[in-house]
C-alpha cells in the first residue's frame, strides 16, 4: 500500500462524504455528522473505505471517539503514518 | 362501516416513460416501450427526482416507487404532507421480488473481495418491503405500513389492502402501489430459465404466436380516500375503487389452473364487491401476459366469470406495451385503467394479428377503441395474476 499525503486522505474522506448525500460546501474539520446528515450506516461506509484504501481499522467504539469530519481524518492519517 | 372510496392521485413510472399521462397517452397512441426484447424504464434518471442520499439509499425498485408516489401524492394535493393526522394515512406498496440489483451487486462483493466488502446498505436495500418503508418515511405517513409479496399480483393485493383500510376505517387515506426493477442478470436468467420469458423478445398477449412475456420494470401509486373527505376537501375525484377479489389456485407453483377456476373465482368475488353483475362491466384490463398458459386461463375465467357478457367487452393488456413489470404490474394496470375509464378509451393490444382457438374474445387489436358509456358511469376490472396461484381482481368506476 503506497503511502498516502494527510491531504490525499482529507480529500477522499471529503469526497467520500459527499458522495453519501453531504453537501461539499458543508463539510469541514469542525462539522459534526450530524450537520452534514451522515448517520451510522454511512459511517460503517467510510470505515469500509478507508479500511480498504489506506488499511486503517475504525471500530465502532473508535468512532464513538469521532465526534467530528476533523476528528476521522486525524485518526486515519495518526494510523498510516506509523 | 364501509365507506366508498376515490381515488385522487395517480402515479407511474414505466417503460413508456415517467408519469401516468405519459403511459395513457402512449398506450393509447399504440406506441410501445419495449426496446430489444426488455421493458426498461430508459429515460428514468433517479437524480433527476431525488436527492443524491435518497438515490444512494435505495434500490432501484424504491427508487420507482419513490417517484410514482410523489406524483400520486401531488396529485392528490399531498404535496406539503396529508390532510389528515399522519398516524391515520397507510402505505401499501408491493414488489414481486425487491431489491434484487442489490443482492446481485452485493453477493458479487461478497465473493470477490469477502464478507467485509458488502455494504451496511445491502439490506436496508434489498428489503422486499423497502418502497413502503421509505415511501412512508419519505411522506410522513405513518398508519400501517407493509410491502406485499405475491409475485405478479403484489401491486394488485396492494391496492385491495389499502381499499380495505379505508373501506372500514382503519385509515383515514392510503397510498398504495406497486414497484420492480427486476431486469437483472440473475431474475433475466432465471425467468428464462423456467422458461417463462419469450425467446423472441415479442410480447403479443392472446396472440396465437406468443412465447412468454417480455420483462418490464416501472412502479405504480394511487391515492386512496373516502369519497366523503376527498369531495369535502375539494380534491379531484380521478375514479372509484369499488371492489376486490383475491383467490389461490392451490394448484401448482407456476402454471395457471387451466380451467382459470381460481382466476373466475377472483373476478366473481370483485364483482360481487362491487355489487356489479357482468352486464355492468364496460372494460377489462386483462393479465395478459403472452404466456400460452395464462392467456388461455384467463380467457377461460374471464367466460367462466362474465357468461356471455365476456365476449362482447373489450379485453386488453398493458403488458403488450410495456412488457411484464411483475410486482407493479397490477399497480401500473390499475392506474391505466382509472385513466381509461375517465378518457373514456379502451387501449390496443398491440402486435395481436393471429387468433389463437384457446383466446377467442375481444382483445382490441385495432386500436383504441371509444367506450360506450351506456348513461352511467364506466367501470372496469383490472385482472392479476402471480407465480403461487395468487389471484386478485379490482374493480374500478369512472368518476
Amino acid at each position: 500500500m503506497t503511502t498516502a499525503t494527510k491531504d490525499q486522505i482529507e480529500e477522499r474522506m471529503t469526497e467520500a462524504l459527499e458522495s453519501f448525500g453531504a453537501d461539499r460546501d458543508d463539510i469541514s474539520r469542525d462539522a459534526k455528522w450530524e450537520s452534514i446528515d451522515v448517520d451510522s450506516l454511512d459511517l460503517v461506509e467510510l470505515a469500509q473505505i478507508v479500511e480498504e484504501e489506506y488499511g486503517v481499522r475504525m471500530k465502532e467504539e473508535d468512532m464513538k471517539q469521532m465526534p467530528t469530519v476533523g476528528s476521522a481524518i486525524d485518526f486515519v492519517v495518526e494510523r498510516t503514518d506509523k | 362501516m364501509s365507506r366508498r372510496v376515490a381515488i385522487t392521485g395517480l402515479g407511474a413510472v414505466t417503460p413508456l416513460g415517467v408519469g401516468a399521462e405519459s403511459l395513457i397517452d402512449g398506450w393509447s397512441a399504440g406506441e410501445s416501450g419495449i426496446e430489444d426484447g426488455l421493458g426498461r424504464c430508459r429515460g428514468f434518471d433517479p437524480e433527476e427526482f431525488l436527492t443524491r442520499k435518497e438515490t444512494r439509499r435505495a434500490d432501484r425498485f424504491t427508487q420507482l416507487a419513490l417517484v410514482a408516489s410523489r406524483e400520486a401524492l401531488d396529485q392528490a394535493g399531498w404535496a406539503d404532507g396529508p390532510p389528515v393526522d399522519p398516524g391515520r394515512v397507510g402505505c401499501i406498496i408491493g414488489t414481486g421480488i425487491g431489491g434484487i440489483g442489490t443482492i446481485e451487486e452485493q453477493h458479487e462483493a461478497l465473493r470477490e473481495r469477502g464478507a467485509e466488502a458488502v455494504s451496511p446498505l445491502a439490506v436496508p436495500l434489498l428489503m422486499a418491503n423497502a418502497a413502503s418503508g421509505v415511501v412512508a418515511m419519505r411522506h410522513g405517513l405513518k398508519g400501517q405500513c407493509y410491502g406485499t409479496v405475491s409475485a405478479c399480483a403484489a401491486g394488485a393485493h396492494a391496492i385491495g389492502a389499502g381499499l380495505r383500510m379505508v373501506q372500514h376505517g382503519d385509515a383515514e387515506a392510503c397510498i398504495v402501489g406497486g414497484a420492480e426493477a427486476g431486469i437483472t442478470p440473475l431474475a433475466q436468467a432465471a425467468f428464462k430459465g423456467m422458461g417463462a420469458t419469450s425467446a423472441s423478445g415479442v410480447s403479443r398477449p392472446f396472440d396465437a404466436r406468443r412465447d412468454g412475456f417480455v420483462m418490464g420494470e416501472g412502479a405504480g401509486a394511487l391515492v386512496l380516500e373516502p369519497e366523503e373527505a376527498a369531495k369535502e376537501r375539494g380534491a379531484e375525484v380521478l375514479g372509484y375503487l369499488t371492489g376486490y377479489g383475491a383467490t389461490a389456485d392451490a394448484h401448482h407453483l407456476t402454471a395457471p389452473e387451466p380451467s382459470g377456476d381460481g382466476a373466475a373465482r377472483a373476478i366473481e368475488t370483485a364483482l360481487a364487491d362491487a355489487g356489479l353483475g357482468p352486464d355492468e362491466i364496460d372494460y377489462v384490463n386483462a393479465h395478459g401476459t403472452s404466456t400460452p398458459l395464462n392467456d388461455a386461463s384467463e380467457t377461460e375465467a374471464l367466460k367462466r366469470a362474465l357468461g356471455p357478457r365476456a365476449s362482447e367487452l373489450p379485453i386488453s393488456s398493458l403488458k403488450s406495451a410495456i412488457g411484464h413489470l411483475l410486482g407493479a404490474a397490477g399497480a401500473v394496470e390499475a392506474t391505466a385503467t382509472v385513466l381509461c375509464l375517465q378518457r373514456g378509451v379502451a387501449p390496443p393490444t398491440l402486435g395481436w394479428e393471429e387468433r389463437d382457438e384457446d383466446c377467442d374474445l375481444d382483445y382490441v387489436a385495432e386500436g383504441a377503441r371509444r367506450l360506450e358509456t351506456n348513461g352511467r358511469p364506466l367501470r372496469a376490472i383490472s385482472n392479476s395474476f402471480g407465480f403461487g396461484g395468487h389471484n386478485a381482481v379490482l374493480c374500478l368506476e369512472a368518476a
